[in-house]
């Protein structure tokens, strides 16, 4: 509720909608340069997909934008990242208050070995609510906007590994939710998943489009196709094309995107 | 040429068939299990004995001494010429005395260490310390003795003038010493196999490095680090040294710390090296004391084992 409300005024006052505003942005590990130059703007309430053969730095991207990236201890940044429209490298920048921002859903499920109920109640907990009515709310409202909640209402307080792949990553979602973040990173969240799940998390993630802002890695051509509204093609660490997805994966502007695309290289 | 002698050789699986060694094999392969298996059934063999000598002398002591002015006697006296008192609980008193200042010394430093190798140490550091902490478990006991003898006492006294020279604090503290490592070690163990993506689940919330530790390894890693405390526990209750030689030799029944103390390993020691003449009652004692011991830390390994195997969480 509160995220809509917040969501509401700002396109009412007018303020930018751009949640993203990357710049010039360079990346290094050790010696190895990974981001090249970007220059990526990322509107609120839309679907960013990113693209691109394996090792081009896709999710060396996502990760500098929640600045996960810097638990690798090689990595040096130049170049900025305005996150509504503060530099999020900026020294008095808190990471925690980013991330708390900022949601991550994994490529690889990883819900903590918690039972269901509090793997989704530890954000909320950690930043400070306690009290056990507005827990139960949070936790019931996460779970339905993660389209678990049918699947799991009845064995809340079973560890969250007793449920299936698929269910998981619902979970680690829900747990994003939770703290109804900003903006939902997701790297690869379905590729460790079965047709159908894939395709419940995709839902999923159209339906979150109304509250919340996504950006998602996926190395699956239909899946950006589907659920995208803007698409950027990332390779060698330089972003080749960035548009709307039905200009990319119809008439794109560069050769190597088409080729990519249409499955000549990568 | 080169071509010619390539086809003169046999091919590899006719070496193969050829091989004298196949029934030689065979036979170690059938010999093998059943020397292992004697070689396991020795040592279950000797546990088994060793128990049965404790219990069957025990039995004969209990044939003196009534079995419940053993266990619920207060007093306990068998060097008494006049009327000897074999009533265990000033033993056990001393023996838990000693463990639960071992305890509240080794239990937040052992966690704490093993939380600051785990989460927050370069792997350099933990390279240097970890090794570190697995010397200083291997210290003969005798050594930390000494040590609380001679330095750990008189420096204790300096705060606490009440102090006598055998007391159950010095001993305490010097056993909490030698346990921490232990502690340390085991935690580290199971808090660094928590995997990667958990933590990093946790910091892409927003959760601060403490939190992270605190709310999330540590209840992962729960069960290996309840049992590295349980084990520890029954390391500094069948401890033996350290008490013989700072915690005294007077047995009471009693909450103070400051003053002499005995364990229930310190009485069998001093016994030992007694002349305490075979078949009297003091000899028997000593079985039904090490029979004692025995059932402590055989519950502490119990229960380490049952919290290991309850709290095993999947990840
Ligand atoms: N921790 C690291 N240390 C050093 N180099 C790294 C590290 N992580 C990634 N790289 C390098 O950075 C480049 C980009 O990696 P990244 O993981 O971002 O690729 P990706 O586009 O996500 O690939 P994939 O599709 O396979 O997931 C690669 O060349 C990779 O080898
Ligand atoms: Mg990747």
């Amino acid at each position: 509720m509160v995220q809509s409300l917040e969501k509401g005024s700002n396109t009412l006052n007018g303020a930018s909608n751009i949640v993203y505003n990357t710049k010039q942005l360079n990346l290094w590990y050790g010696n190895h340069h990974a981001l090249k130059d970007i220059n990526l703007q990322i509107k609120e309430n839309e679907v960013t997909a990113i693209i691109g053969p394996s090792g081009c730095g896709k999710s060396t991207y996502i990760k500098t934008l929640n600045r996960m990236v810097e638990l690798v201890p090689t990595v040096k940044t130049s170049g900025q990242i305005l996150y509504r429209e503060r530099n999020i490298f900026d020294t008095d920048y808190g990471v925690e208050e980013l991330r708390t921002k900022v949601g991550m859903v994994f490529q690889k499920p990883n819900p903590f070995p918690k039972s269901i109920y509090d793997n989704i109640a530890y954000g909320p907990r950690i930043h400070g609510i306690k009290n056990k009515k507005i827990l139960d709310q949070i936790v019931e409202k996460s779970l339905r906007g993660a389209a678990i909640w049918d699947e799991v209402k009845d064995r809340l307080q079973t560890n969250a590994y007793s449920l299936s792949g698929g269910q998981q990553q619902r979970i680690c979602i829900a747990r994003c939710l939770a703290i109804e973040p900003d903006v939902i990173l997701m790297d690869e969240p379905t590729s460790a998943l079965d047709p159908i799940s894939t395709l419940k998390v995709e839902e999923l993630i159209q339906e979150l489009k109304a509250d919340y802002s996504i950006i998602i890695v996926t190395h699956n051509m239909q899946q950006a196709a589907r659920i995208s509204d803007k698409t950027a093609f990332f390779l060698n660490g330089e972003v080749v094309e960035f548009d709307n997805t039905d200009v990319i994966f119809s008439t794109p502007e560069d050769k190597r995107t088409e080729d990519y695309i249409s499955g000549r290289f990568g | 040429m080169a071509q010619k002698q390539v086809t003169d050789q046999p091919s590899v699986q006719e070496l193969i068939a050829k091989s004298s060694n196949k029934k030689q094999k065979q036979l170690v392969e059938k010999l093998i299990p059943i020397i292992l298996f004697i070689i396991a059934s020795i040592s279950v063999l000797t546990t088994i004995g060793i128990v049965l000598t404790l219990i069957v002398e025990t039995i004969i002591f209990f044939k003196d001494i009534p079995v419940l002015s053993f266990l619920f006697g207060t007093e306990w006296y068998p060097f008494a010429n006049k009327e000897p008192a074999f009533g265990i609980l000033p033993l056990i008193a001393g023996t838990l005395k000693v463990t639960i200042i071992a305890v509240i010394v080794a239990v937040p430093f052992g966690i704490g260490s093993a939380i600051f190798l785990s989460e927050y140490a370069s792997d350099t550091t933990r390279r240097i310390i970890k090794p570190i902490l697995e010397v200083l478990a291997g210290i003969p006991t005798i050594v930390y003795g000494f040590f609380a003898l001679t330095f750990v006492t008189p420096l204790l006294q300096q705060f606490i003038p009440d102090l006598k020279i055998f007391n159950a604090l010095s001993p305490g503290i010097v056993v909490g010493i030698m346990i921490l490592p232990m502690i340390a070690s085991l935690s580290e163990d199971a808090m660094s196999s928590v995997p990667n993506s958990i933590r990093e689940g946790a910091l892409a919330m927003g959760s601060t490095k403490l939190e992270v530790a605190l709310k999330v390894v540590v209840p992962a890693a729960l069960s290996g680090i309840v049992a590295s405390v349980v084990l520890a526990i029954s390391r500094a209750i069948g401890e033996t040294m350290i008490v013989s030689l700072a915690g005294g030799s007077t047995p009471k029944f009693d909450f103070d710390v400051t003053g002499s103390i005995q364990t229930m390993t310190a009485y069998i020691v001093q016994v030992s090296s007694g002349d305490a003449g075979y078949g009297t009652t003091i000899y028997y004692s000593i079985y039904s004391v090490g029979f004692t011991l025995f059932l402590f830390t055989l519950v502490m390994n119990l229960i380490a084992h049952a919290i290991s195997k309850k709290y095993r969480e999947e990840y």
